[in-house]
């Protein structure tokens, strides 16, 4: 057995180090690589945190020649960041809670490996401060801010004290720890609705709740807690004016124990689902020299007023007219940091590792510029369809990033093969794009997206496609609700317009001609009928988006025609249909990628275009004629049942059977990635059947509960 | 003589007559027959002009009509409104059927002039005389290969056996012998013919005996597409694939209405024997399809996987799936826990060409999976344990499973890949009770029979008899190989150490020795029961160099006049 895993580890090893992560790491840092070259640092530095971060902080390390030792759940002994590192330490069974926020263990990892220091990554321990107490008694480095500011920080309501207290402009709200439903009703009446709940511990918008009434508050305050408490182990909320309308622009900023403190521009980071940021971007396009200075000002006077050192952001929440206001400041390394590193040419991680060990910036203010302009996507196994994003899981059965491109950088934890599980956060990768400017970097993500295999979970991709194609992201016309405003009744995937209806439905014609032909290539038959091969025109009809034409495909040399209707295309490709990717060109014009997903005997074609995925039907016309005859499936009446939209765990049942129900109550609440998701009864009625208890695990589309 | 030379002429020309039709046609004077054949060879006719005096237009014409009438008829089987009805079953005609499931244009028709011959109960009216009776037969392509086709017309007397129907029947199964090509049969019959009593069931048991000298000779499909009841449902038995439409069709020897007076129990058509019972439960049915256009079209593809016959090679399709591909997930697919489960169709899918595995009774004995799929273009028999469902052991009902597909490879020239992960057989009273030994003995015994090209991957446990069955190399496995986290040995840690130290201390440290020792390639590999152990994500690289190699294979079993399978 240790034979394989030094044999699989070195292999991953071998595709990760591959990877054009470097080429970006060398251009970014070239001026200041070689002559820190021999700078002394750390030998060994243990990781502790998992997935694309583990992995990204590794790099660095390897880079700097330093040892890397990860800690891993024992559901993560084969995932790429264990076998990445030099050396791997289990640190207990799956959930987090016993493993990687396991603060004892991962004291006797950081023991037996010997490592001189710790970087904690995003999430788990990385703003802990019982950690980085623990650590700094150990007379291990962590590589992040000292325990003061992690502190200071990290508790929403003393960091808005600090901040109003060093001139920082803040947003009116209560400063205080609200205790119970009633007082946060009182308290939010006397802000004026909109009102924000949020974890005093949070982040990452767990924990956290728009309230527009009073009963919108109650409920909040309430689901807020519980989760606050199974995220952070700390239910404390606070309460604060919600800023209707507003973008969320954050200010990078990096400071060394010498007193140098520098802001590394800002990050637009304005669409956001549920709180949480789905595509990032750096610079925005909103900031003009000046609010950008000034922003840029305030964080940095934030920063030294708690004496920071290392790498942390300021969340800023920026009005129409520009006024912003502080939000919160994270002292730890930001999920999206790749936009700051592309566009500054600062390796955070290396400068974090240096101040770490007692060295000063590599750079001074005057050093930061933009230089290009990078876009960064969380590609995420969830369904976008589902309130713009609800997890999945499962098993990346092909996995192909689209690292092939210049000026494309992906940061993951996963390979072909790798599960997204249940007990971790579902993001799969953070694709990243750089261009001399936004057209550059919004194109390229673009086709980056379609050429990024991913099958075997949900994922989405066809959100973050349609995002960057739409009209009002593309003039930079944005807000942190930008999403609830462009598809108000929820994101549908892309909408054809009619002429890449016609060309979608030519590619798919296409391709079941293709496959049709591919069928009478036999190699060692002979008794074949004459021709058989020969087979040149076929007669079908083709169904998208319950659209059905007849059409006729005829084979020319190395490409179809398809006439469907008036119209005539010439679709030529690679056709290669076994290829995750197809390049298609319709009548000449530019190639662009598809993904044929699925191609069935019967002629159902799912093809991934332009990011979602189109189910398309032909049928050999003859075929189509009698598929008139076949019986009609009957749906479901989904109004009666209760379906599990997501797999995780069943949190509560708030009824039982027999029970009469109303439209829109509750019924029960599913906990997955640490998200709580209230499920409500769709119409009036008596509960039937419960078909699941408390504390059981449940897939996507179990049965709950079903109604008389 | 004339006929006679007539019918030596069309013979020669169409290849379609046979006694029967000389039978009936002599019936209708020598005149005729010369036209019937005349008509069936129009371009000969023209280029004949011999031939052509011998009879004069005044005959012909009413008689050229009148076979255009018959023809005509005879398209619409059972009559307009029957055709209806069938339509508004969901369920498409006889000839709708061939349409689809043939390549445009290539169907032949047989015997289209028989008629029913049946003179009780007043069956030899006009109006119970339906041209080509309760059947159509013949020939075409699918995808450019022969196949030898009948399917039942349920629109005339419902389909029903009659002793014309069997022969028609017959006749397209002997000439399938003759040429060395499938047999594709469309059932949709309410069962035996009753005003034609023995009549009926001679029929039935002509075709059984003709189901039973194909068998092994060329493939024989059926299509379960309506009812089939009573006898009738050993044809269906008797060939090599039975595949049912959900909703539609229905496989008993017993009604329900009998069931219902000999045994007292209530049960729906479907419970009884419909696709979901068959294909989960009995064991009957080796697919289901959600309708007639989807089971025809697919149909198509599985037909693709077939040899013509046992003495043609299985099919080799142009791939563009490199036979050099890796598979990286398979690494990381065997989970590090040895109880833990994983799917084994992940592996089959990464193996094989274009991911594309065609699963052979996909809902029954779950805990074992067979198929086809291609292996650099090759057709390939997939037998895996699935550690999903069972812990991938083996019991009474997957042996068999196993069994058949791994004989049914062997007679048809398609090599076998099997996947080793079982942990042994099932115990219990019920499988000791219900004879795991004669059934197990099926599958062991179907494995050491079989000559076709053997390559066997053993991905995690091989433990027990179950070891021995699963291909090994002992069973003349032609290519053994096991994969880094393979564990080979009599049975797992637990209960050996329990045997081996009984009533002695330390369980666990003489557990831990015993994993060492065994929970590993090695003692295989030392002994050379698997020839190498290999990479997982090589594992495509190797078996498509490997089928390349053994396409040389020879190898035959001892004359005899048949093995003697344990039943």
């Amino acid at each position: 057995m240790s034979s394989l895993r030094f044999a699989l580890a070195k292999l991953l090893k071998g595709k990760i180090n591959a990877g054009n992560f470097n080429r970006f790491a060398v251009r970014s840092v070239a001026n200041v690589q070689s002559s820190y070259q021999d700078e002394k640092t750390f030998d060994k530095i243990l990781i502790a945190n998992r997935g694309e971060i583990a992995c990204r902080v590794m790099r660095t390390c390897k880079e700097m020649g330093i040892a890397t030792v990860a800690v891993h759940s024992e559901a993560d002994a084969n995932a790429v960041h264990t076998l990445m590192a030099d050396e791997a330490v289990c640190v207990g069974p799956a959930p987090s809670a016993q493993s990687y926020l396991n603060i004892p263990v991962i004291l006797d990892a950081i023991k037996s490996t010997g490592s001189q220091a710790v970087h904690p990554g995003y999430g788990f321990l990385s703003e802990n401060k019982l950690f980085a107490k623990a650590l700094a008694e150990n007379d291990v480095a962590f590589i992040g801010p000292d325990t003061f500011a992690i502190d200071a920080m990290g508790d929403k309501i003393k960091s808005k004290v600090i901040a109003y207290e060093s001139g920082v402009n803040t947003i009116p709200g209560y400063n205080g720890v609200v205790a119970d439903a009633d007082e946060a009703v009182k308290i939010a009446q006397d802000i004026g609705y909109p009102v924000m709940i949020k974890a005093s511990a949070g982040g990452g918008g767990k924990g956290m709740r728009i309230a527009w009434n009073e009963k919108e508050t109650r409920d909040g305050f309430r689901f807020s807690s519980q989760e606050a408490a199974s995220s952070f182990g700390d239910d404390r909320l606070l309460i604060e004016k919600f800023i209707d309308n507003p973008r969320h622009i954050e200010v990078q900023v990096i400071a060394d124990s010498q007193g140098n403190t520098l802001w590394l521009n800002e990050r637009e980071c304005s669409i956001q689902r549920r709180n949480q940021k789905v595509v990032e971007e750096a610079p925005s396009t909103f900031l003009d020299a000046e609010t950008r200075r000034a922003m840029g000002e305030q964080a940095v006077t934030l920063a030294k007023a708690v004496q920071y050192k290392s790498s942390g952001t300021v969340e800023f929440l920026v009005d129409s007219k520009k006024n912003f206001y502080f939000l919160e400041m994270n002292t730890r390394l930001q999920v999206e940091h790749p936009v700051t590193e592309l566009i500054t040419g600062v390796d955070l991680v290396r400068e974090m590792i240096r101040v770490a060990a007692g060295h000063p910036l590599s750079i001074s203010q005057k050093d930061v510029g933009i230089n290009g302009w990078a876009i960064e996507c969380r590609v995420y196994a969830e369904d976008p369809y589902k309130s713009f994003g609800l997890p999945s899981i499962g098993r990346l059965k092909r996995y192909v990033e689209p690292t092939h491109m210049d000026n494309v950088r992906v940061d993951s934890g996963v390979v072909e093969g790798s599960d997204i599980s249940i007990y971790y956060d579902p993001m799969i990768s953070k694709l990243v794009t750089y261009g001399q400017n936004r057209e550059e970097a919004l194109a390229l993500m673009c086709s980056a997206l379609d050429s990024y295999v991913i099958r075997g979970v949900t994922h989405n991709v066809p959100l973050c496609h349609e995002v960057l194609r739409h009209p009002k992201f593309v003039q930079g016309d944005i807000s942190t609700k930008f999403l609830e405003e462009v598809y108000p009744d929820g994101f549908r995937g892309k909408q054809l317009t009619p002429s890449e209806h016609l060309q979608l439905s030519a590619v798919a014609c296409s391709f079941y001609a293709r496959q049709q032909f591919g069928n009478r290539l036999f190699l060692n038959q002979t008794r074949t009928a004459q021709h058989s091969d020969d087979v040149k025109q076929w007669d079908v009809r083709v169904t998208l988006n319950d659209e059905s034409h007849d059409a006729t495909v005829t084979k020319l040399p190395d490409s179809y025609k398809v006439t469907i209707g008036d119209a005539s295309l010439v679709v030529s490709s690679d056709w290669n249909l076994t290829s995750p990717t197809q390049s298609v060109s319709v009548d000449g014009c530019t190639p662009f990628t598809v993904q044929c997903i699925d191609a069935t005997p019967t002629g159902n074609f799912i093809i991934q275009y332009q990011g979602t995925l189109f189910d398309i039907d032909v049928l050999r016309e003859d075929a189509a004629r009698m598929q008139e005859f076949m019986p009609k499936k009957v749906e479901e009446d989904q109004s009666s049942v209760l379906r599990s939209p997501m797999p995780g765990s069943v949190l509560t049942i708030s009824c039982k059977v027999g029970d009469e129900v109303a439209v829109g109550q509750e019924v029960c609440v599913i906990e997955a990635m640490k998200m709580q998701n209230s499920l409500t009864a769709a119409r009036d009625g008596k509960v039937k059947a419960i078909h699941c208890k408390t504390g059981d695990s449940i897939g996507e589309g179990d049965l709950i509960i079903e109604l008389e | 003589m004339q006929p006679v030379i007539l019918m030596q002429e069309h013979f020669v020309h169409n290849m379609c007559l046979n006694q029967n039709n000389l039978r009936k046609t002599s019936k209708l004077g020598q005149k005729m027959l010369g036209h019937v054949c005349r008509h069936q060879c129009l371009s000969n006719l023209l280029r004949n002009p011999v031939a052509h005096t011998r009879c004069s237009y005044q005959s012909t014409l009413p008689i050229k009509d009148n076979i255009k009438e018959k023809r005509k008829r005879a398209m619409l089987g059972g009559g307009q409104h029957r055709i209806d009805a069938q339509h508004k079953r969901g369920k498409l005609t006889a000839r709708e059927r061939i349409n689809l499931l043939l390549d445009k244009g290539s169907f032949i028709e047989y015997d289209m002039f028989v008629e029913q011959r049946c003179t009780d109960f007043g069956m030899d009216s006009d109006e119970n005389k339906f041209a080509g009776d309760s059947v159509v037969t013949g020939h075409g392509f699918i995808f450019g290969r022969p196949a030898y086709i009948f399917s039942q017309d349920f629109t005339v007397f419902g389909g029903s056996l009659s002793s014309a129907h069997a022969q028609k029947i017959c006749k397209v199964m002997d000439q399938a012998m003759l040429v060395g090509a499938p047999v594709i049969g469309l059932n949709d019959s309410g069962g035996a013919r009753i005003q034609e009593g023995v009549e009926s069931l001679a029929g039935y048991a002509d075709i059984f005996q003709r189901n039973v000298m194909s068998s092994g000779v060329v493939p024989q499909i059926s299509m379960i597409m309506g009812p089939c009841a009573g006898g009738a449902v050993y044809s269906p038995a008797l060939t090599d694939f039975t595949f049912m439409v959900k909703n539609t069709s229905y496989l008993f020897i017993t009604g329900r209405d009998v069931v219902k007076s000999v045994t007292n129990e209530d049960v729906t058509a479907e419970e009884l024997g419909g696709a979901k019972t068959h294909t989960t439960l009995s064991g009957v049915a080796h697919g289901a399809f959600e309708d007639d256009v989807d089971a025809l079209m697919r149909l198509r593809e599985f037909y693709n996987f077939l040899p013509l016959s046992n003495q043609d090679q299985a099919p080799v399709m142009a791939t563009e799936d490199s036979k050099d591909r890796l598979c990286p997930a398979l690494d990381t697919l065997i989970p590090m826990e040895s109880t833990k489960a994983y799917d084994m169709l992940d592996v089959i899918h990464s193996l094989a060409d274009n991911r594309s595995f065609w699963e052979i009774m996909p809902d029954y004995a779950k805990n074992i999976v067979v198929g086809f799929a291609r292996m650099n273009g090759r057709t390939v028999g997939f037998v895996g344990n699935q550690p999903k469902f069972a812990s991938g052991c083996l019991d009474i009902n997957a042996s068999v499973k196993g069994a058949r597909f791994v004989r049914f490879c062997d007679c048809f020239n398609i090599p076998l890949v099997t996947l080793v992960d079982v942990p042994g057989f099932l115990p219990g009273t019920a499988q000791e009770h219900g004879g795991i030994i004669r059934h197990g003995a099926k599958l062991l015994y179907a494995y050491a029979e079989a000559t076709v090209p053997k390559i066997t991957v053993i991905t995690r446990k091989a433990y027990g008899g179950a070891y021995d069955v699963m291909s090994s190399k002992h069973l003349r496995g032609d290519v053994n190989y096991a994969w880094p986290t393979a564990e080979v040995a009599v049975m797992g840690a637990k209960g050996a150490v329990q045997i081996i130290f009984r009533g002695k201390e330390n369980q666990a440290a003489h557990e831990a020795e015993y994993i060492e020792k065994f929970a590993n390639p090695y003692p295989a590999a030392i002994r050379g029961y698997v020839d190498d152990i290999i990479e997982p994500q090589i594992t495509r690289v190797r078996l498509c160099r490997d089928l390349e190699l053994l396409q040389g294979k020879k190898l035959s079993n001892p004359a005899k006049k048949h093995a003697n399978i344990p039943l």
